[in-house]
This record gives C-alpha cells, sequence and structure tokens, in this order.
C-alpha cells in the first residue's frame, strides 16, 4: 500500500479523527457527575467560607445543609420569585450574560439565608472581571443588611502575587465590618482603594499594590452585583420583617 | 541515540533484548541529567516557570507531563510505520491533544483543587516541546518499548528540575514546604519576611539558571571544547 498516496491519508486520519472522538467522548461522560460534584462541593465550600466556616471537600455538604436556613431567588426587580428554582443551581455567569442578550428582565438572583450560631446572614454570590480572566466571590451581610460579616473571592486566572492575592485571608478579612450603605442609607458598595483606605473608611479597603485592574475589578463587581440585591433589602428593613420568614 | 531506520525490515533473528537492558537503563537515566529536557535542551520552559510557585501542583505537573510524555511515545511508535509521512506532525498532535484532555478530564474529577491551580497549564502540555520533540526524535524511529521509556525519563528528567524549582520557590516565597508551614513563626516575629520575587515567574528562571550552572560545572559531558 501506498502511504504517501492522498487516498491512504484521508482514510487514515478520518479513522483517527473518529476514534479520538469516541475515546474522548466516554471519558468525559463517565467522568462528568464527579466532575460537577466537585463544582458543586467547591462552592458550598466557598460559601461557607464567606461566614467563617472552614470545611474541607468532604465536610462540605453536611455543614451547607447544616447551616443554610432559607434559599431565596430574586428577580431583576428585586422580588422572591417562587417557581421552584433552587437559588444554589443558579449559574450566575448566565444570568449576567443575559443582560448582554436584551434578556435584562429575566435576569435571576441567588440569595442564601444561613443561620449561624442564633444569627442570620445572608449571602450573595458576586461575579465580575479581572485583569485576565473572570473573578467571582461570596459576600456575607449580617443580619442588618447593611455589615459585612465575611467576604471570599476566588479567580480564574490573576497574576500570582499580585491579582491572585484577593484569594487570601489577609484580603478577604479587610472586608469584615465595612458597610454597603452609608448613613442615611444610600447604596454606597465597598471600594477597594488604590494607595489605601483610610481607617475610619467603612466603604473601602485597601488595594493590593501591582494588582490595580484585579482591585478595579472587585470594586466593580461588588457595585454591580451587590446594586441587584438593594430594593429587596430596602423593602425587607422597611418591612422590619427578614427574609427568613418569608414575609 | 539509536537510529534505527523504518525502511525495509530485514527479518533476522535477533536475540530478545531483556526489558532493562542497559541501553534500556539509559534512556531513562540520561534525560535526568546528560540530555535534560530543561537544563539541557531547553525546552518546555515555560511551563516550568508557570507552575513552580507550591511543589504540589508541580509534582502533579509532572506526573501529567510524564504520562502524555510516555504514552504519546508508546501510540506513536506503534503506528510509527503506518502514519502518512506528510501528515504525521498533525497525527502526533491529535495523539497528544487525545492523551492532554483526557488527563486533564481525571485530574478534573480526582483531584480538583490542584487541577484548579494547574488551570490552563495542563491543556498547555500539548504544546510542550518535550512531548513534540520526543515523538519526532525518538518515536518515529524506535520500537515501542524503548519509546515508552523514553517518554518515561523525560518527563522524570522535566519533574526532577520543576520540584527542585518549586521547593525553592515554595520554601522562599511562601515558607512552606507540600503546603505545610516549614519555617516558625518566631522567624517572622524576628522581622523575616518571605521572599516576594520567589512566588514570580522570574525566579523560575534564575533557579533554572543557577541549576544549569551548577549542572555544566560537575558534568564533564556537557562541557563544551573552547
Amino acid at each position: 500500500m501506498n502511504k504517501n498516496s492522498s487516498g491512504y491519508t484521508l482514510f487514515f486520519s478520518s479513522v483517527m479523527v473518529v476514534l479520538v472522538a469516541v475515546l474522548l467522548a466516554l471519558a468525559a461522560i463517565s467522568l462528568g457527575p464527579y466532575q460537577a460534584q466537585n463544582v458543586k462541593t467547591e462552592k458550598m465550600q466557598n460559601i461557607l467560607a464567606s461566614i467563617g466556616i472552614k470545611s474541607n471537600a468532604k465536610k462540605a455538604e453536611k455543614l451547607f445543609n447544616q447551616y443554610i436556613k432559607q434559599q431565596v431567588v430574586l428577580n431583576k426587580k428585586g422580588e422572591p420569585v417562587t417557581n421552584n428554582i433552587n437559588a444554589f443551581d443558579i449559574d450566575l455567569k448566565k444570568e449576567l450574560d443575559k443582560a448582554k442578550t436584551g434578556e435584562a428582565d429575566k435576569q435571576l438572583f441567588p440569595l442564601f439565608v444561613f443561620n449561624k450560631d442564633g444569627n442570620l446572614y445572608y449571602i450573595i454570590p458576586v461575579r465580575g472581571k479581572g485583569l485576565w480572566g473572570p473573578i467571582w466571590g461570596y459576600v456575607a451581610l449580617e443580619g442588618d443588611m447593611n455589615t459585612v460579616h465575611g467576604a471570599s473571592f476566588g479567580h480564574k486566572g490573576e497574576t500570582p502575587g499580585l491579582g491572585a492575592e484577593i484569594e487570601t485571608e489577609e484580603f478577604q478579612k479587610q472586608f469584615v465590618g465595612k458597610k454597603i450603605f452609608d448613613e442615611s442609607g444610600n447604596f454606597v458598595s465597598i471600594k477597594v482603594v488604590k494607595g489605601g483606605a483610610a481607617p475610619e473608611d467603612t466603604h473601602g479597603v485597601d488595594a493590593i499594590s501591582g494588582g490595580t485592574i484585579t482591585s478595579n475589578g472587585v470594586t466593580e463587581m461588588l457595585k454591580r452585583t451587590l446594586g441587584s440585591y438593594i430594593s429587596y433589602f430596602k423593602t425587607m428593613n422597611k418591612k422590619g420583617g427578614n427574609v427568613a420568614t418569608g414575609n | 541515540m539509536n537510529t534505527e531506520t523504518t525502511i525495509a525490515p530485514v527479518k533476522v533473528k535477533e536475540p530478545r533484548e531483556p526489558l532493562f537492558s542497559i541501553k534500556n537503563r539509559k534512556l531513562i537515566k540520561d534525560p535526568l541529567n546528560d540530555s535534560n529536557p530543561i537544563t539541557v535542551q531547553v525546552l518546555g520552559i515555560c511551563s516550568a516557570l508557570a507552575v513552580t510557585v507550591q511543589m504540589k501542583p508541580s509534582i502533579v505537573m509532572a506526573l501529567s507531563v510524564m504520562v502524555v510524555c510516555a504514552f504519546s511515545n508508546l501510540i506513536i511508535s506503534a503506528l510509527r510505520n503506518t502514519i502518512p509521512n506528510r501528515i504525521r506532525i498533525i497525527v502526533q498532535l491529535v495523539v497528544v491533544a487525545a492523551l492532554v484532555i483526557l488527563v486533564d478530564q481525571v485530574l478534573k474529577a480526582f483531584v480538583y483543587d490542584v487541577s484548579k491551580q494547574l488551570s490552563v497549564f495542563v491543556g498547555l502540555i500539548i504544546t510542550n516541546c518535550i512531548v513534540m520533540g520526543r515523538l519526532e526524535a525518538f518515536a518515529m524511529a524506535n520500537k515501542p518499548w524503548p519509546s515508552f521509556l523514553d517518554g518515561i525519563g523525560n518527563g522524570l528528567g522535566y519533574g526532577l528540575i520543576l520540584v527542585i524549582v518549586s521547593a525553592v520557590r515554595e520554601l522562599f516565597g511562601s515558607g512552606k514546604l507540600m503546603g505545610f508551614q516549614v519555617v516558625p513563626g518566631s522567624f517572622y516575629k524576628m522581622g523575616y519576611f518571605n521572599n516576594g520575587i520567589a512566588i514570580l515567574p522570574p525566579m523560575a528562571l534564575i533557579i533554572v539558571g543557577i541549576i544549569i550552572w551548577i549542572q555544566r560545572s560537575r558534568n564533564t559531558k556537557l562541557i563544551e571544547p573552547e
């Protein structure tokens, strides 16, 4: 057989491509459930981390179910939606992408209510852009829906030692005790301030030197994502009720 | 290097070579020092800079490269007489890419945290010059078993450097080894600081440079004639 003929080349490449495709498809299907479980566990760990509960892959699910009180889904206007969607299953990326495709009014926002040691915490997932790729995180608010109890951030590929520092405890613990509303009740979010925030500034934390674009990304992310929850928090506070009782 | 030609398979009964003959053992040992892919052939530098901040990802990366290198060598060597010469590079790439995707999927399923740290670099094994280099230089012209060993050897040679670099970087950059605190807290109280540059890629280049320096000054085979 002439190995250099076009016919043979075509035959060889076709067989190869089909074989490889079948092999990879099989691998993807058989490993899929494990991967999905890993992603789920990681999300639970991150949510737990924002209220200061350290967990590992084995314990995450148990702890999550132990502390969670309620999962709330909000629509664009900040009203709770009750159509059997589990807040945990909402992919924030897809929801935020809806804004780009002109379906902004269909956006859904998940909110997790946790009960830890008798106190209620409202955990809001946030997502935005860093320098190299997406950044995300969870911000836990205390029962007053204003004071930050804790925050945890993650990133896809920020520069190690610079932007990637948002993942460290040192950066995240700065958020503790900051407030998202000013004294007159207006939403001001929390800014990551280049050159360092003043100690008495309740709406600012220190930026990472050398990681300005990632820091700005965090500011933008908090402002935009937290903003979607503001009307809900305001109604809740006005009613004097809290989310957990559902009224 | 053994340059067995692929043309005209002469039917001569050769005595069967033992699995770990001197020649075959050399295939594993050589890349560790004399023909180290990183320090001597200067291949695969990019990933050596990127994944060596900590030891754990480096070890997983080294294992991944070793697996990909060994099995792509094995497969290509087994197919070497059927691969059309005109598309051999593409065939090699497809085999490497398929293996890399498999490795990536397995890592994602079973060591998720490490897979996250390695992020794109597992995918980039496809473009690692070591893998393609060994396929072209060795697997296309040798039998499957020696090719397999050659892949293991080069993977080990690559891994050795990665582990050394990452140990230095993790120790000085974050005071840890394999994620465990090694530098005691009292050092920090006395004013010791983690070296910031150690966690940045340039430090990897500096360490690789030092390794090359030490290796060249001790290994007489690598000293070039004036």
